[in-house]
């Protein structure tokens, strides 16, 4: 299979992005034998996706980027994986990201940093930095990553590539690897919107293992419209402040002017609670990431770190040392803002706010909008380090990112432009489960915006 | 001054369900260690929990059964602690939005006479998996088959007043289940398991005081003398000067003493909240009433319509309705035999005590029974040889009149043949009956005796007797 030897050959070129955590002999191996497995009248058939490592695979190991997980590998596959498989494609390695998918740089991996495939020096934005990466260099067509604040949209945005976020509930979460299990779906990065939407397509739909999936059949790709007559597109005033950088106003104003010309009603709108979005996203997310990450404890798998002293000394020791410090901090926060005497202060209020933001968004639709558009990160691709000693500059590059995962919506973004060599990204942001509409408003945006010119 | 004890129980039962709440692994008692798991409960990464309809319809019936509001929506939550035995660093149980609350529960109390007790709240939640500590010379053994069994969690107000109220509470609660057929109820497998909130005050005073947690009551006698250790600790405490302060005590039955839990192993702050995992459990009235539907007799009711329909008393009506099992068994002798309290003393006697015998089995059939009782009722057994029969075919099986005939036990109602023994007994006895002649009547229960023992208890007695007094008067 010449085919399988061949994206092996293209994955393993792109090695010195440190994006894919899979040995490449493990790698040739398994993709020979998966694409003589591979069903050939599957949609999928040869196509290969590579995966976030903080998915479950039957193929390789499964580590989240942490040392707590070094070498574990699951004796079971995600449903998406499952699906995928079925329609033929092929698991093309692991990908690098922040441990337990903690950051927006892919610099939090127990395995390195991810380099960003246009500029050495710059991250590729994260946590689904390692995907983001491989599909930008053409490695593959398509990737699959997770998406709890923006960690598919924002790497998407940084690398100019396609990432989509659906609907929460729209893709079954078995096998993903919990974070902040209310806000977390698997997203798909593809080069093209067309190619994201096919595999979203195939990992979408019901799941009897994923109570909080939808009981819906899967989605249905869209045709290409020929304009956006009809579309009415709302821009919140809230992402687009003053101190926006301006060449990312630049870039989204051009999108704007051309969404207007392919015939679509254009309004500002306001989003009032978005001040308080990232603020309540780092409650909630620590919050169920601190009790999601308790079952890292050195007793049934992964390394075990003996404090050589009793049970206590055993789990200082294993998630201590398992751990890095990003992992801690949050779980230092969420463990603090769950405790008695804090959770009305912080998580109740925290979930309250979020109530609030998701009904910002309804009271927008309602009123005729159909769809939102936004810029994706408020600046291009930052410098490796920039970030890592401020953690709350780092939290605040989700901040147009993580609102749709607090109200659950479908949101994508895609390349529409560059400034000084560095891709640009705009998001648009749909309703629950009508991403058909959103990727229609897409797949026209993509065939007339110059994705790779300069703002 | 007198002190009266405060007490209320959370008993914690295993629901009788195939599978786990979350996951299809079996719940099947005693298999090798770590053998029914799976992804799910041993809470491998990314796997996620499914509710599980029948434990959920089990809840439902037990809530309904005491008399609880069942909620249309409530929720399950995270509870947060560490320990080798718990995979997932948390149980999914429920907190502030319970499954049901405010029922009661109606028991006989030898101070007080029949007490009804609050039921606070009863809701759903996962077992943790088993620490075997004495296994192993080096360390502690996990064995999860357990982790992730349906529990519920019944949690009863503090409406005691003593240990031995505790303990028939927790046997009228487990009755009820039972009846239900919602659990085993067995303390010593652990599907009944039990924690008591203890605390004393004067006598008069209505205030709670400080309480204690009684922990590791792990079978049916220890209740109450585990919680009469701790009202004895608290009284001399307190009498000494002392006060009682708020800590979980172990139970330690072969001291018969209870020791406060250490430190570390003390409750920590568990961090609830609402599992992101599974939403909001909504039930439909539908659901519920299909519930209510499948709701048995329950052990009061049993017990009522024994009463008025068999003209039981009430201490007879409280022992054949003690179980489910004994009920519908005495309820059938009694009606293919149409003699109720006959039935009800077979059952009172000879079948529960050859049952408590082997294994709680009812090794008599109920249409065996009702002909041993129509053959004493028919006069062809005698009540000491229908005893007989009734071991032989507890033992062996067997039709009983089979059985009577070839043990040699029918009554034989032949007058010349009665005639003979009796011919025998009086001709062996002559200075019994001269006494008799004299006046002495009373000695007619010795005649009697006497033939029977002549005949091997063959003789119909009422025969002989009627035999006897001819041939004395003569």
């Amino acid at each position: 299979m010449s085919d399988a030897k061949a994206v092996a050959d293209r994955l393993v070129k792109a090695k010195r992005l440190n994006a894919l955590l899979t040995p490449p002999k493990d790698l040739r191996k398994s993709l020979l034998a998966q694409a003589a497995a591979a069903r050939p009248t599957g949609v999928l058939y040869g196509m290969p996706v590579a995966v976030k490592d903080n998915i479950c695979t039957l193929e390789f190991t499964t580590t989240c980027g942490s040392k707590i997980l070094e070498g574990y590998r699951s004796p079971y596959e995600a449903t998406a994986i499952t699906k995928l498989k079925a329609a033929g494609a092929l698991i093309a390695g692991k990908t690098n990201c922040d441990e337990f998918a903690m950051g927006s740089s892919t610099e939090h991996s127990a395995y390195g940093r991810v380099v960003h495939p246009l500029d050495k020096t710059r991250v590729p934005g994260g946590s689904s930095g390692g995907s983001a990466a491989l599909v930008a260099a053409g490695a593959v067509p398509a990737a699959l990553g997770s998406d709890t604040g923006g960690s598919v949209r924002q790497p998407a945005a940084f690398c100019g590539v396609v990432g989509i976020k659906p609907t929460y509930g729209r893709v079954s979460r078995y096998g993903l690897v919990a974070f902040g299990s209310s806000l977390d779906q698997i997203g798909v990065f593809g080069r093209s919107v067309h190619d994201a939407a096919r595999v979203l397509s195939v990992i979408s739909g019901r799941d009897p293992r994923d109570a909080t999936c939808e009981d819906r059949d899967p989605l249905r790709l869209p045709t290409v419209p020929e304009s956006l007559q009809g579309f009415v597109i709302g821009l919140p005033k809230e992402y687009f402040p003053p101190e926006l950088d301006p060449s990312v106003r630049r870039a989204c104003d051009r999108a704007i002017r051309m969404m207007k010309e392919l015939g679509a009603a254009v309004r500002e709108v306001s989003l009032p609670h978005t001040p308080y979005a990232v603020p309540t996203y780092y409650v909630i997310a620590p919050a169920e990431a601190s009790s999601n990450l308790a079952r890292y404890d050195g007793v049934r798998y992964g390394p075990r770190f003996d404090g050589n002293t009793d049970l206590r000394g055993l789990y200082r020791a294993t998630r201590g040392q398992g751990f890095g410090p990003e992992v801690r901090r949050r779980i230092l926060v969420g463990t603090y803002v769950l405790s008695a005497g804090y959770y009305d202060a912080y998580y109740r209020r925290a979930q309250q706010m979020r109530a609030l933001i998701a009904q910002d968004f309804r009271n927008v639709f309602d009123r005729g909008v159909d769809l939102l558009f936004t810029p994706t990160v408020p600046s291009p691709a930052f410098k490796a380090g920039e970030k890592l000693a401020d953690p709350i500059a780092m939290y605040m590059s989700d901040i147009f990112t993580v609102t749709a995962n607090l109200a659950g919506l479908p949101a994508i973004s895609l390349p529409i432009g560059r400034v000084k060599g560095l891709p640009i990204g705009g998001q648009l942001i749909g309703q629950a489960f009508l991403e058909d509409e959103m990727l229609e408003a897409a797949y026209a945006l993509e065939r007339v915006v110059p994705a790779t010119d300069e703002a | 001054m007198s002190w009266e004890t405060v007490i209320g129980l959370e008993t914690h039962v295993q629901l009788r369900t195939k599978s786990k709440m979350f996951c299809g692994c079996s719940t099947a008692f005693g298999a090798p260690p770590n053998t029914q798991v799976c992804p799910i409960c041993l809470g491998l990464p990314g796997a996620l929990p499914s509710a599980n309809g029948a434990a959920i319809g089990l809840a439902v019936r037990g809530a309904l059964a005491l008399g609880c509001t069942v909620h249309p929506r409530s929720i399950f939550a995270r509870k947060n602690y560490f320990y080798p035995d718990l995979p997932k660093g948390y149980q999914i149980s429920q907190f502030d939005q319970p499954l049901a609350s405010g029922g009661t529960l109606s028991f006989v109390s030898a101070e007080r006479g029949i007490v009804t007790a609050t039921i606070v709240r009863l809701h759903l939640e996962e077992d943790a998996g088993k620490s075997i500590h004495d296994r192993f010379a080096k360390g502690t053994a996990v064995d999860l088959n357990r982790a992730g069994v349906p529990l519920i969690e019944i949690v009863g107000g503090p409406d005691l007043r003593s240990p031995a109220e505790a303990r028939a509470y927790l046997q009228t609660l487990k009755q009820l289940l039972e009846y239900l057929g919602i659990s085993d109820c067995d303390m010593e497998k652990g599907s009944l398991r039990v924690d008591a909130n203890v605390s004393v005050r004067r006598a008069g005073e209505s205030s709670l005081n400080t309480r204690t947690e009684v922990k590791n009551i792990n079978s049916f006698a220890f209740v109450e003398k585990a919680l009469t250790v701790e009202r004895d600790r608290q009284i001399a405490l307190v009498e000494s000067g002392g006060s009682v302060t708020q800590q979980t005590m172990l139970y330690d039955s072969k001291e018969n003493g209870v020791r406060p839990q250490r430190s570390k192993e003390e409750s920590h702050d568990y961090r609830y909240f609402p599992e992101p995992d599974l939403p909001p459990l909504t039930l439909s009235p539908e659901f519920v009433a299909e519930q209510q539907s499948e709701l048995p007799e329950l052990p009061a009711q049993k017990r009522e319509r024994f009463v008025a329909s068999y003209g039981l008393s009430r201490e007879h009506a409280s022992v054949v309705a003690s179980t489910r099992a004994v009920a519908d068994y005495f309820e059938t002798v009694a009606k293919t035999s149409a003699e109720p309290q006959a039935a009800a003393n077979w059952v009172m006697t000879e079948a529960l005590a050859d049952a408590k015998d082997h294994d709680e089995q009812l090794r008599v059939s109920p249409a065996a029974l009702s002909q041993i009782i129509g053959l004493v009722k028919g006069g062809t057994l005698s009540h000491q040889a229908a005893k007989r029969v009734f071991a032989e075919v507890a033992a062996k099986g067997g039709d009983p009149r089979s059985v009577a005939e070839s043990l040699g036990l029918v009554q034989v109602a032949d007058a010349n043949v009665v005639t003979g023994w009796v011919t025998d007994v009086l001709g062996a006895h002559a200075p019994e009956v001269g006494r008799y002649r004299k006046g002495e009547t009373k000695l007619m229960a010795f005649f009697v005796g006497q033939v029977m023992r002549a005949s091997k208890g063959k003789a119909d007695p009422k025969l002989a007797q009627r035999v006897l007094e001819e041939k004395l008067a003569s």
